[in-house]
């Protein structure tokens, strides 16, 4: 058997140079001769082609060289209007109902039934609270987001915007399928890098894995928007406000795009130098989109899904964010030894040691970074800044942004360079998982976690300095 | 997970108004979500990107596959089960790919599925409005396996740009099964699920087209070729197609035939011995 393939490969070998190479070309001509040759057979052209002339006529707006990109600010900016401008009520209403009722119903239960205080404190000021924070945080804005981004979908822009970022892709030494993948990692960075299987050759698909974090995941989503919304529209008059915020937002995003292009700059000539691939890109027909089916498709599949791993994961993080401040080592809780240990970090970088716990806390999950933040805002931070810790119920914009500037110390500067950790720093352990999966590589998994952790550090160090030397904090 | 039943009793609803939702055409299909266990047949679902195989799966297993308007949306394979009559199928949704000649991972994996999985029936679903760059697709699959099913969807589409498409012509030129399908509209699957139970069972023999590479020369290098192939692995389903990827310096081929893996191929598949040869091709990708 052994003999026999050796001679087979072999001959194979003899024979195609005897032919004189080139198959691939002549089998692909042949194939593509016969399958004109069919379709011509099976198809007839006849009547209107009113269609096709729709889809021209957008395309020439959608992915014009000037209206391009204008376009694709105003779809956003509205979707993030919609999202923040919709989601403010319910966000609040639900916060009532979670924070204010349950929270003092639950509190009521336990006292009734006579539960020592450690188990109603882990089960109901951690477990419960974090879980309920999570729930009103997320659940309004991403039942607004999710069906508003799958009409796109469904509708068929993505592959424009693909189309639209295929040139800066390419000036940046990368390939143009990675903006396809950068889209999917505005749902998940997981699924993100997962996505980058669609690119041909190795170095373009490293590229487009360690640069797949600066696309805004699900997770980051909340922080950014209720970052946006207490801090950057408060700031601005009323009648502006949820425009301010959504155009805040949409910069970071954006923002994020300007860093995938400026590190994929960086890696193709660097550690990662070779050709750039060419590639067809397909823009598939718009269609009109299913409305109540993917309204009700990305609730269930998308919102839900997603809500219920912020939960799964929120769950636990609140027992050890309870456990972690109610233990104490000699005259200080292990949150406080924590926070008051990384708090000069935090404070050079514009940001607090309660952040920077946080963050160490939502390595598995970025959903529970704001929950976990509030939290130990409310209990840690405050006997820092020398404030009275409580628990705080009411999910009330005002209430957020009076807690955090006068319990938390924190100014424009933070809610700023929150954001921009937010969206700089590490992947997620999931993320972080996927990627040595797909890479089997130790030291690029490590670029790929290590390298958007010290960037984030740069570029927050940075804002501060500046805003430092400015005087404006 | 809960199992999907969604049998539903034909005789209660009148057929007309019904005919277009996908209940209806529940009246045969049991759709099992992702209940696989002792499927009779394995069915793949290939295609060129963006023509609707995801939903098609949808349609068929009862699961919801996130399916989008844009190439390169599925790029691992999604698995899934449903009943049809007595018989229990397994489907494979594979990447979309436009090719199966060049080497990108999804291209790969849907080869390698259609290849080395030897599911019993390939359905392709092609796009009515992009017959001929869908039939390169087509033919590509039909050099690999006799038995395909060729769902042609989007119909409803076609319709709209004023493009008719002569199904029963298609299907005499590929030798295969043709159905129109407009699966977003979950029309067609019915007539699917037919044609593959159909070709399944084998009450519908196949006689698939074989591209003609009308070049004596490399025919000949072929022809000189299966020959020893079918020394080396006698038996093997499509000596052609392996021909004419050693002839093209196929590397993951040449690796096929020089470690075993191809010679695999000759014996019969049976729902025991294929699970242990799936294992092996997740370990390669």
């Amino acid at each position: 058997m052994a003999i026999n393939t050796d001679q087979l490969l072999d001959s194979a070998r003899r024979l195609r140079t005897e032919i004189g190479g080139d198959v691939h070309d002549r089998l692909t001509a042949s194939i593509y001769a016969e399958a004109e040759q069919i379709a011509g057979r099976a198809v007839t052209q006849s009547g209107q082609r009113g269609r096709f002339d729709f889809d021209r006529t957008l395309d020439r707006i959608l992915t014009s060289k000037t209206w391009g990109f204008p376009a694709m600010f105003v779809l956003l900016l509205g979707v993030f209007w919609l999202t923040i401008a919709g989601a403010n009520i319910p966000s609040q209403m639900l916060g009532t109902l979670l924070l204010e009722y349950g929270y003092t119903w639950l509190h009521q239960l336990a006292a009734a039934l006579s539960a020592p205080a450690w188990l109603s404190g882990l089960l109901i000021d951690g477990v419960y609270l974090a879980t309920a924070w999570v729930i009103a945080v997320m659940l309004p804005p991403m039942a607004i987001f999710f069906p508003l981004f799958t009409l796109l979908e469904d509708f068929g822009y993505l592959p424009r915007v693909a189309f639209n970022l295929d040139r800066l892709f390419h000036r940046a030494g990368a390939h143009g399928k990675q903006s396809l993948s950068m889209v999917m990692g505005y749902g998940c960075n997981a699924a993100g890098v997962v996505a980058t299987r669609i690119i041909e050759s190795p170095r373009e698909r490293l590229i487009a894995i360690i640069t797949n974090n600066f696309s805004i995941c699900n997770g980051r989503w909340p922080t950014l928007i209720l970052m946006g919304t207490i801090f950057i529209g408060a700031a601005a008059p009323p009648f502006l406000a949820s425009f301010i915020a959504a155009g805040s937002v949409v910069a970071v995003a954006i923002l994020g795009v300007v860093v995938t292009l400026f590190v994929s700059a960086f890696l193709s000539r660097t550690w990662l130098k070779g050709e750039t691939s060419t590639f067809s890109l397909e823009l598939p027909p718009y269609r009109p989109p299913r409305v109540w089916q993917t309204i009700y498709t990305s609730i269930i599949d998308r919102t839900l899904i997603v809500l219920w791993r912020a939960i799964v994961m929120a769950a636990p993080a609140g027992a050890i964010i309870w456990l972690s401040s109610n233990i104490y080592l000699g005259d200080m809780s292990i949150a406080g030894h924590m926070v008051t240990w990384l708090n000069p970090l935090g404070l050079l970088i514009g940001l607090n040691g309660v952040i920077l716990f946080a963050y160490i806390v939502a390595i598995p999950a970025n959903e529970i970074v704001v929950p976990t933040i509030l939290m130990l805002t409310m209990t840690v931070g405050a006997s820092l800044t020398g404030a009275q810790p409580g628990v705080m119920l009411e999910l009330d914009d005002a209430q957020v942004y009076t807690v955090l500037t006068q319990l938390g110390g924190w100014t424009l500067l933070t809610a700023v360079n929150l954001m921009l950790f937010s969206l700089l720093h590490n992947p997620c352990s999931t993320t972080i998982m996927t990627i040595w999966n797909e890479t089997k590589n130790r030291r690029w998994t490590a670029v790929a976690t290590l390298l958007p952790l010290g960037l984030a550090f740069a570029v927050t160090f940075f804002t501060a300095s500046v805003a430092r030397l400015l005087g404006w904090a | 997970m809960t199992v999907d039943n969604l049998v539903s009793n034909p005789a209660a609803h009148p057929a007309s108004a019904c005919a277009a939702c996908p209940m209806y055409n529940g009246a045969q299909l049991t759709r099992l979500g992702i209940n696989m266990t002792d499927w009779d047949f394995v069915v793949a679902l290939a295609g060129n990107p963006n023509t609707g195989k995801s939903t098609v799966f949808n349609a068929l297993t009862g699961l919801r596959q996130h399916t989008g308007n844009w190439p390169g949306k599925t790029v691992v394979r999604a698995e899934g089960g449903f009943l049809y009559g007595d018989k229990r199928y397994k489907l494979v949704d594979l990447p979309g790919t436009y090719s199966l000649l060049s080497t990108s991972a999804d291209e790969e994996v849907a080869r390698d599925f259609i290849l080395f999985g030897q599911p019993t029936v390939t359905v392709v679903i092609v796009d009515a409005t992009r017959l001929e760059r869908n039939l390169n697709l087509a033919l590509q699959v039909l050099e690999i396996t006799d038995r395909v099913v060729v769902g042609l969807n989007l119909m409803d589409e076609a319709k709209r740009h004023g493009l008719q498409v002569d199904e029963r012509r298609l299907a005499r030129d590929l030798g295969v099964p043709v159905v129109p399908m407009a699966a977003r509209q979950g029309e067609g699957v019915q007539a699917l699920l037919k044609a593959i139970d159909e070709v399944a069972s084998g009450v519908f023999v196949t006689q698939p087209r074989r591209v003609n590479h009308r070049d004596p020369q490399l025919e000949g290098a072929v022809s000189q070729l299966v020959r020893q192939i079918e020394f080396a692995f006698p038996g093997l389903p499509n000596a052609r197609w392996v021909a004419l990827r050693l002839l093209d310096d196929d590397e993951s081929i040449e690796r096929a035939v020089s470690d075993g893996t191809l010679g695999q191929l000759t014996q019969t598949l049976t729902p025991q011995t294929a699970p242990a040869i799936r294992l092996e091709l997740e370990a390669v990708n």
